[in-house]
């Protein structure tokens, strides 16, 4: 995992959203389960995703495997940058 | 016609108990990748009730089921059904101190919940004496609690105690449910619901639904709402499949489920549609299956119409409308949808709907007056508050009857089709859930630096409405809209949360002082 995605990732969920104690968010922990984003935060975590690095995110892409986790955005960053 | 096997049972969780004894094999909920049978969520229903009353909750105790929309939820809105119990749903969005207020208000005596929702329940349980148990779904370290709640235990353990269920007395008259709705005055009020009212709900619904057993229903809103908990209720009334997720995050991912399962009915809300409607890349998906879409919480912009006739070719669409107090009120048949699209049509079955004037006077076509509604569904009151039931239940024409005063604001056409024209109150409705300006603004004005605050609802293609906060900061204070935003976060569900924070130098006022939002925008 790329660590200058990640901490850019981390940074932007745990200033954007209500994260209570963000030492303490794992990068694989569920952000919905936490109740970390929701239906909107999610489409401000997309838009922040394709400002930041430039790629067009596909409505098909919108699901849980790219985007549930820190470290599953990092992995669809790379990916769609590859 | 009702088949005579068919009639409504006396009490909500006999639909249960009768698709279980007929269909006992059927797969009648698919949740996150699992599969329940009639026979197991019937099964894991008795012994949470036999589990409920091991602990001493008996008939008419209210119990909190804080949960996200899961398999444990729906066990857990039929178990306590079962235990003769209230079953109170709180979505699984709300903080630590809603949660309280809900609890003490309700009087719960039990908490039902999930090891994922701990930083919200933990603290709102563990100041929350009346509770004599806690029973927490999935893998929960109490260690890591920073409170422990009191009777603390795993819901997978309690069923497997293998308590029997509580002698079940089916009375009609029985609350079944306390459902927390928002008003004006920013304190959520427990709206009653008998077993006999949401059964009359269910019948009326299933009828214009033409609901029938291979029905597979997709229940996306939280079961905590009214209009997604019937999602279940008439799906397992009919003996139909319940497929239940977790909510519309994930669009796609929502869509292929709907496929995949081959699903029949859906129910949404205009964020949800117009959601959909804005997708460029849904193709590729057969959604031959659905044969209806049901909308309700605000119109369905006809411009999203056309749209999901083309995403779902044999879907017809029914447009509704209804409140809290009475689960549904009216609909309108799909065949006219095209034709009324700003109409929600007739009295559901069962019900009568009326506009009437200021002096009580019905009021004929084409005049705006207040909905009144008659019939089986209405709620018993509010929860403790007999004052706001006097106001919205009142005496009725029939003499010794009480009515639903809806609060809005409809009119009839020429062929005696409602009309909805405005809400009454100042209630915000973004995203299909009701928002309390006076909610937002109180956990506005508790941040640190801010000396008042407005909030109104503004039009929004996605949210129906968005919330808007105007803030007046104090002499010195800095705070940026994401400030305002983190801090809401905190204190309100999500769907509360202002999209818009715009900072002035003043609000305009009344000559009493009060607050004027007719000027802001």
């Amino acid at each position: 995992m790329t660590t200058a995605i990640r901490d850019e990732v981390r940074t932007f969920i745990t200033t954007n959203f209500y994260v209570p104690d963000a030492g303490a968010l794992a990068d694989d922990a569920s952000l919905l389960d936490l109740g970390v984003v929701d239906s909107t935060g999610v489409l401000e975590l997309v838009g922040f995703l394709e400002d930041k690095y430039g790629f067009k995110v596909d409505d098909a892409e919108l699901v849980p495997d790219n985007l549930d986790s820190i470290a599953r955005i990092v992995g669809f960053v790379e990916r769609k940058r590859a | 016609m009702t088949r005579p096997d068919r009639a409504p049972p006396p009490s909500l969780d006999g639909y249960l108990a009768r698709s279980a004894a007929r269909l006992p094999d059927k797969a009648a909920l698919a949740c996150g990748g699992r599969r329940l049978t009639y026979a197991e969520i019937a099964g894991a229903a008795a012994a949470l009730a036999g589990a409920l009353a091991a602990r001493g909750v008996g008939r008419g105790d209210r119990v909190v089921v804080f949960m996200d929309n899961s398999a444990e939820a729906a066990v857990s809105f039929w178990g306590v059904l079962g235990a003769g119990a209230v079953a109170v749903m709180v979505n699984p969005l709300t903080k630590a101190d809603k949660l309280a207020y809900l609890i003490a208000d309700s009087g719960a005596r039990a908490l039902l919940t999930e090891a994922h929702l701990a930083p919200a329940f933990a603290p709102a349980a563990a100041r929350s004496p009346g509770l004599a148990a806690c029973l927490v779904a999935g893998a929960l370290d109490p260690a890591r609690l920073a409170a422990r709640p009191p009777g603390l235990g795993a819901f997978a353990a309690a069923l497997a105690e293998g308590a029997p269920p509580p002698p079940r007395r089916a009375d009609p008259a029985d609350l079944a449910a306390l459902i927390y709705t928002s008003g004006t005055t920013g304190e959520p009020k427990g709206v009653m619901h008998e077993h006999r009212g949401l059964v009359a709900a269910a019948e009326s619904i299933a009828a214009y639904l033409e609901n029938a057993e291979d029905d597979v229903c997709l229940g996306v809103l939280p079961l905590a709402f009214g209009y997604g908990l019937f999602q279940m209720i008439v799906a397992f009334a009919v003996g139909a499949r319940l497929v239940l997720e977790r909510g519309f995050a994930y669009p796609a991912k929502v869509l292929e489920v709907m496929a995949a399962e081959r699903v029949t009915g859906f129910a949404g809300v205009p964020a949800l549609y117009a959601m959909l409607a804005g997708m460029a890349s849904i193709g590729g998906y057969d959604f031959s299956s659905v044969r209806y879409l049901t909308n309700a919480a605000a119109a369905l912009p006809s411009k999203h119409v056309g749209r999901l006739r083309e995403i779902f070719p044999r879907a017809k669409i029914f447009s509704m409308y209804g409140q809290t107090e009475c689960i549904r009120a009216c609909y309108l048949p799909p065949e006219l949808v095209d034709r009324k699209p700003e109409s929600v049509g007739v009295a559901i079955p069962g019900a009568e709907a009326w506009v009437e004037g200021e002096a009580g006077e019905r009021l004929g076509p084409g005049e705006v007056g207040e909905l009144v509604l008659r019939g089986p569904t209405l709620m018993r009151g509010y929860w403790g508050r007999p004052a706001a039931t006097a106001l919205k239940l009142r005496p009725g024409p029939g003499g010794g009857e009480r009515v639903l005063h809806t609060g809005d604001r409809f009119r009839l056409d020429g062929e005696g089709h409602l009309h909805f024209v405005a809400r009454a109150d100042d209630v915000i409705k973004s995203r299909g859930e009701k928002v309390s300006p006076r909610e937002v603004e109180n956990a506005i004005v508790a941040i640190g630096g801010v000396r008042e605050a407005a909030v109104i609802g503004v039009p929004d293609p996605v949210l129906g409405q968005a919330v808007k906060a105007f803030v007046v900061l104090e002499a010195g204070a800095s705070l940026s809209e994401k400030d305002v935003q983190r801090e809401c976060q905190q204190r309100l569900e999500s769907f509360m949360v202002p999209k818009h924070v715009a900072f002035v130098a003043d609000l305009p006022k009344t000559d009493t002082g009060k607050i004027k939002k007719t000027g802001l925008a």
